[in-house]
């Protein structure tokens, strides 16, 4: 495993690149583990100061430090991500293994409960949500509810290299040997999809944070927790640009633009790297 | 032709069934909700106007008998689909007394016009730039169109359209950014209208097509890039077919398959983006809508939104499915 991200890190540009961005939010936001300021208080530093050496990425109009909300800022929306991205390759591993394991009326009975979560318009239900929960929606239910409506693409995809697993010969020693169909899809069968499952995720982080963002900047989340959504909302809602403190907005995009860079390029080169035939081309080139 | 009757048979269960547990899911959803809309409806009617209570207590009676709060959930449920398929999803909160499915006809060519132009334009443009950047792997400009692809698409959507907001509206002031037409000119079709509709589109559109591009374009290219290595096109090659024919009929149409069903998803999926798109740019379609509903605690209208996002993709998704084997001969119906 290891030798596989130092080999990845050596030889493909693009993963180095994600690599570094995705590091530096990474360790930012874990700056805000020995941070002073309690980030859910308003008024301690004097608002609206451009960035200096005092306050690195200046204060907001409500009179916090952006430097340490942002750190906060940002733990908390890649806690969230994470939370979401857990939870839901927990539902589409199973469902996928199962599924292109048993085959037969499972697999039907199952892919039929894919296809409606898959068509299912998840934004409105989102919202749908926020409308009968309100306040009750915290991070931790939000990343819930994202996780049980984020899983079937995925699990549709394991399921087809499962399906393919399920006719090779070490699938039959196994089961000739006596091997528990449980023990066959998470022993014998996981390490096999587990590539697919390291670049779903960062497809799925990239997902879930765009989507936390979109609902916050709409107020659609609870707004007083300070995620990369909540800042954008609140700068909006003092209209930080027409205003002039363009810090409050420029500075969390710039970030999360990094971020988004960084764990798409590491999707793309974790998908490359999957995928022999890209790898051959990439030797050619070289 | 017999065995494609049965598959769109089944195809169409299958729709429906997809309908009926989203739509009844958002009608358990919203009546989680502790909002009494007899009570909302009456606060609203009763700031506006002085009222005698005799005349409340009517009005409370008439209220309930019409949102039905009095019955159990299950009776509730049952109305709910009887009017449902009649086409009545009751009146709306935000509006009383309008019917909230007159305020969605309203709303829904908006949403349903810009989206339809500018989805099929992002797809169509951003597929073939791709499929070409697949096949002509060391074409300048398709490389630099690469580059550029691979840094906007990770932005979010919200992000692009405030810069064309605020370029376009602030700093260079020649577009219209808000609103679907022009305050002064009557709806209807006349040029006049059209051209004012046209010029209001211009902002959202564009920035629908920016983000949507680069998506569509690396897709393909990476698609493209997998088929040109398969033994057909190498056969192609060698026994001299045209470049151009290969690229058209044999790299691009394979590839075009899988991209079909990411745009029919996308066509029905498209509410997230235009929550953002109608809500940046002030557009009347059914995004501004939702927001006003769920603000206005209007929950029936939500779910009548809710409802027609989810036949729109169930139904999006049915139409792919029905011209999948037709274009793919690798898909037999049994």
């Amino acid at each position: 495993m290891f030798s596989v991200f130092k080999d990845l890190l050596r030889y493909n540009t693009e993963f180095a690149i994600g690599v570094v961005l995705v590091g530096v939010v990474v360790v930012y936001a874990g700056l805000s583990f020995f941070s002073s300021v309690d980030p859910t208080l308003m008024y301690t530093v004097m608002p609206d100061m451009a960035p200096s050496a005092e306050h690195w990425f200046g204060t907001n109009s409500r009179g916090q430090d952006m430097f340490w909300q942002l750190s906060f800022a940002f733990r908390n929306t890649l806690v969230f991500g994470l939370l979401v991205v857990v939870l839901s390759r927990i539902i589409s591993i199973t469902v996928g293994l199962v599924s292109g394991y048993l085959g037969g009326a499972t697999d039907r009975a199952l892919m039929f409960v894919n296809d409606i979560f898959v068509a299912l318009p998840i934004f409105p239900i989102l919202v749908l949500f926020y409308f009968t929960m309100r306040s009750d929606l915290n991070t931790v239910n939000l990343a819930f509810l994202m996780a049980c409506l984020g899983w079937p693409f995925d699990a549709r995809l394991i399921r087809s290299v499962a399906l393919g697993l399920r006719h090779r010969e070490f699938t039959r020693h196994a089961v000739f040997s006596g091997m528990s169909a449980r023990k066959i899809m998470f022993e014998e069968h996981l390490p096999y999809v587990m590539p697919i499952i390291f670049s779903t995720a960062m497809a799925n982080l990239i997902w879930a944070i765009g989507l936390e963002v979109t609902l916050a900047v709409l107020g659609f989340t609870n707004i007083n927790i300070p995620t990369v959504g909540t800042t954008i909302y609140w700068a909006n809602n003092h209209s930080a640009l027409v205003v002039g403190v363009w810090w409050w907005v420029v500075i969390p995009v710039v970030l999360i633009v990094m971020l988004f860079i960084g764990l798409f390029l590491l999707a793309v080169s974790i998908n490359e790297y999957i995928d022999p035939r890209s790898r051959l081309r990439r030797m050619e080139r070289a | 032709m017999r065995a494609y009757l049965w598959f769109v048979a089944k195809r169409a269960l299958q729709l429906l069934a997809i309908v009926f547990v989203g739509i009844s899911a958002s009608f358990f959803i919203s009546h989680l909700s502790p909002i009494n809309p007899v009570e909302q409806t009456l606060g609203r009617i009763t700031t506006r106007s002085n009222i005698s209570p005799e005349a409340i207590a009517s009005l409370r009676a008439a209220l309930t008998d019409m949102y039905g709060v009095d019955e159990p959930l299950w009776n509730r449920f049952v109305n709910f689909w009887v009017r449902f398929v009649q086409g009545d999803m009751g009146p709306s909160l935000i509006a009383f007394p309008t019917p909230a499915m007159t305020l969605i006809q309203r709303a829904l060519p908006w949403t349903v016009g810009l989206l339809s132009v500018t989805v099929v334009i992002t797809w169509l443009v951003g597929n073939l730039l791709g499929g070409l950047a697949g096949y002509y792997q060391n074409n300048r400009l398709l490389k630099a169109f690469g580059v550029l692809a691979m840094g906007v698409q990770p932005i979010p959507y919200y992000i692009v359209a405030f810069i064309l907001l605020i370029v376009f509206g602030f700093v260079w002031p020649v577009l219209p950014i808000s609103g679907g037409f022009a305050m002064n000119v009557r709806p209807g079709w006349t040029p006049e209208f059209v051209a004012s509709v046209i010029r209001h589109a211009i902002l959202p559109a564009t920035s629908i097509v920016l983000v949507g591009m680069g998506l569509w374009f690396l897709g393909m290219r990476a698609l493209v890039s997998n088929i040109i290595t398969e033994d057909y096109v190498t056969y192609a090659e060698l026994a001299g077919v045209k470049r151009s024919r290969i690229v058209g009929s044999y790299v691009i149409r394979n590839a075009m398959i899988p991209q079909l069903t990411a745009l029919a998803m996308t066509l029905g999926g498209v509410f997230s983006g235009t929550v953002i798109t109608e809500q940046v740019f002030s557009y009347p379609g059914l995004g501004t809508l939702l927001v006003d509903a769920v603000n206005g605690g209007d929950y029936g209208l939500v779910v009548a939104v809710t409802s027609v996002a989810i036949i729109a993709v169930a139904v999006a998704i049915f139409v792919v499915d029905l011209i999948y084997p037709i274009l793919d001969p690798r898909i037999r119906v049994e």
